[in-house]
């Protein structure tokens, strides 16, 4: 191997990843591995304007793709400035690798220009870091981590290169395979656990599939479909799960927990037998964990064993891949289809109570004149057919994306839903039309949280990225507000927000900017937006104090929604 | 309950500072932490204390197993092993005590590695409750110091922490 530099190591290193984009921002400290990239027009550079943008964006990247999300950005400031992103990323097990340069080796230690120790600052919330002081570990530890990032249960992973690393000599080779002996992920489920599973299946009157985006992260959707198909399983999905099963589906329940629908809620309060898989139990779907389905067994399926029996008791654990679980699962019926007829009898009164829940709470809003927020979300499912990738951002926004928003395939929806990271969705969405340009891409933003990344309008602009952003403008920071309605006599202390006119910002930033105030306006301007090719501003004003229901409250059972 | 755990972890830096914040941010205790190289340099030993019920001990368990730099993690709940402690104290000592505590140290199979003209530094390893039985007599003296390795513990028989099955072979 001839001597190359660390830089050069760095860019043969994202090519023999396949890397096609990264997001991100110069500094002192970068400026060896961005001479580097100079002429490679492979790579495509996306310069964004805060680097927590970089982070969100390489989220968004990844969670459209299924690929490993790669960003770039310098030491210091510019590593700090990444940690909502690692952080958000982490806690929804998307893998990217965020790389971050670092003061010079003999600098490390002396809280020199610059320096942030950011490895010991990103511990908790990466999957795994690294700090490279040898050049002759580069290879290895970036390889590594795109290894760690996309296997097992997937993750952010990040890699802190100083300077001098950057440009030092080396004429290490680039290796082909990875090994990392205390890091063996086990994908094969136990073929006794799935058995047992199974036996409890059949013996089953009232089951239900309990979803969650480890459906998505595994690729296991169609194996989801055939399963509940062939044995008539009713499925909820947490919001991560959206879109990892047809929301079109007969079925299909809707999201479960704080915001679920009321049959999912009922059905999981009256099951007999839970089967969770790729979901971890998350506060915001059990409510009240000791009042969580308390008549079910439940067994669960999980890459992550420490996701298992944490903080709900299962009967049968399953670690493994989702996919590969399924298939097994799908097997053992067709081998054992007899001792499946009784069930297939009984489940039909769990169908016809599913149904009266149905029909009894459906999703729904009242129609008084005003605009409401779930009319706009019908109206972009009505016009996009389920086929546009849709950010959302945090908060009501996000609540009714999800309910009023029929997510039909994997890959489709870009949320922060474990952090709940306001200031995700507009870069997030910027990331997913760097990798597809052709496609519509939609983020549904709030007032309150577009203004948490809104600077990344330039990049938009800059690299002819045509995002779409619904701002569903309620002049409040709506979520606070609704719990301030419900639980704290009205007092919108701190809730009430001016926003600036977001039509003049986007032409000023030299994007598109328009407005809607009123229902009959809806359609005719969405889908002039949609076709416009340009990134778009829809400045929405909906009824300000619309609230997202069914809700349960913070600490409540399941079952004991507050219903509009 | 109390928990004594192995983790046969990468010598490499920043290691501990991952087992010890993950405890931490977790809110799973640690009563002592032992950490030195074994035997391949390459690799180092975690004899943990830590106390919880089985709920909490399952999931460092498997949290530890986790962390991508831990290779192995042994509890020694469902193993025979052998644990043992060292500590160093200090204990006054003057006239007629310095042969009362001189016989008690011998009794204990204890050293003295350490005289003043008013104290004695007494040097002994065993079992907790050797060590707890033998503070207690010592405490009457006036113990003016006391420095504790916390445990390290071995399995017994012919079984070593690296023939114990591998990690991520475990299931349900
Ligand atoms: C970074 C960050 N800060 C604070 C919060 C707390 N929070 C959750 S929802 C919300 C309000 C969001 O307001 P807006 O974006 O206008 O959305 P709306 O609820 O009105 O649809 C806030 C402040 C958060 N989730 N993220
Ligand atoms: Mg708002």
């Amino acid at each position: 191997m001839p001597a190359r530099t660390g830089a050069q190591i760095f860019v043969e290193v994202l090519r023999s990843e396949g890397v096609d984009t990264i997001f991100c921002y110069p500094g002192g400290a970068t400026l060896n591995i961005t001479d580097c990239l100079c002429n490679c027009h492979d790579i495509k550079q996306i310069v964004v304007r805060h680097e927590q943008a970089a982070v969100h964006a390489a989220d968004g990247y990844a969670r459209a793709t299924g690929k490993v999300g790669v960003c770039l950005v310098t030491s210091g400031p510019g590593a700090t400035n990444t940690v909502t992103g690692i952080a958000t990323a982490y806690m929804d097990s998307i893998p990217i690798v965020v790389f971050t340069c670092q003061v010079n080796t003999t600098l490390i230690g002396n809280d020199a220009f610059q320096e942030a120790d950011i490895v010991g600052i990103t511990r908790p919330c990466t999957k795994h870091n690294y700090l490279v002081k040898d050049v002759n570990d580069l290879p290895r530890k970036m390889k590594e981590a795109f290894h760690i990032a996309r296997t097992g249960r997937p993750g952010p992973v990040l890699v802190d290169i100083p300077k001098d690393v950057t440009a030092a000599m080396t004429d290490a080779k680039i290796p082909e395979k990875v090994f990392i002996r205390g890091y063996q992920p086990n994908y094969n489920p136990h073929v006794g656990q799935i058995k047992r599973a199974m036996k409890l299946l059949a013996q089953s009157k009232r089951p239900i599939l309990y979803t969650g985006g480890g459906i998505i992260s595994s690729s296991a959707s169609s194996e989801l479909l055939k399963f509940a198909e062939l044995l008539n399983i009713p499925v909820t999905n947490t919001l991560m799960g959206l879109g990892g099963f047809p929301g079109t589906h007969p079925l299909f329940l809707g999201m479960l927990g704080m915001h679920g629908t009321y049959a999912a809620n009922m059905a999981i309060t009256e099951s007999d037998l839970i089967i969770a898989i790729g979901a971890r139990f998350d506060d915001r779907a059990t409510g009240k964990f000791d009042e969580f389905a308390p008549k079910a067994k439940i067994i669960h399926i999980d890459i992550d064993p420490t996701s298992i029996s944490k903080s709900i008791k299962v009967d049968i654990p399953i670690v493994g891949d989702s996919k590969l679980a399924l298939r097994k699962m799908i097997e053992f019926y067709e081998q054992e289809k007899e001792d499946f007829a009784d069930y297939h009898r009984s489940i039909k009164e769990w169908h016809e109570q599913i149904e009266k829940w149905k029909t009894e709470y459906p999703l729904t809003y009242t129609r008084d004149g005003s605009l409401k927020p779930q009319f706009v979300i019908e109206k972009v499912y009505e016009i996009t057919k389920g086929e546009a990738i849709i950010a959302t951002e945090v908060g009501q926004n996000q609540m009714w994306t999800a309910q009023f928003y029929k997510f039909i395939k994997p890959r489709t929806i870009l949320t922060s839903g474990g952090l709940g990271t306001m200031g995700y969705g507009f870069p997030a969405s910027i990331g997913a039309q760097v990798a597809f340009p052709d496609r519509l891409v939609i983020d549904i933003a709030g007032d309150g949280s577009i203004q948490m990344n809104i600077q990344e309008l330039a990049t938009a602009v800059q690299f002819n990225l045509p995002v779409k952003v619904i701002i569903l403008n309620n002049g409040y920071l709506g979520m606070v507000r609704q719990w301030q309605e419900l639980f704290y006599g009205k007092r919108y202390t701190w809730s009430r927000i001016y926003s600036p006119d977001f039509v003049k910002v986007a032409q000023a930033y030299g994007a598109e900017g328009m407005r809607i105030t009123r229902e009959e306006e809806v359609e005719d301007c969405l889908r002039q937006a949609f076709e416009n090719g340009k990134p778009t501003f829809i400045d929405v004003h909906i009824n300000p104090e619309e609230c997202v229901y069914p809700m349960v409250p913070a600490g409540a059972a399941l079952k004991d929604m507050l219903l509009v | 309950m109390r928990h004594i755990i192995s983790v046969l972890v990468e010598n490499e830096f920043g290691v501990l500072a991952r087992v010890a914040g993950l405890f931490s941010a977790r809110g799973f205790n640690i009563e002592s932490l032992c950490v030195a190289e074994t035997l391949d340099p390459t690799l180092s030993i975690m004899t943990i204390v830590t106390t919880g019920n089985e709920f909490i001990l399952e999931q460092i368990l498997k949290q530890l197993n986790k962390l991508i730099n831990v290779i192995k993690v042994v509890d020694f709940k469902d193993v025979d092993y052998v644990a043992r402690e060292m500590i160093l104290v200090k204990v006054a000592a003057e006239n007629e005590k310095r042969e009362e505590i001189l016989r008690l140290t011998e009794i204990f199979r204890g050293q003295i590695v350490d005289v003043s003209p008013k104290t004695y530094t007494i040097m002994i390893t065993g079992d907790e409750e050797k060590i707890r039985a033998f503070l207690s007599l010592l405490k009457p003296f006036g113990i003016k110091e006391l420095v504790r390795t916390g445990p390290i513990a071995i399995s017994r028989g012919d079984k070593t922490i690296k023939g114990k099955k591998e990690k991520g072979e475990e299931n349900g």
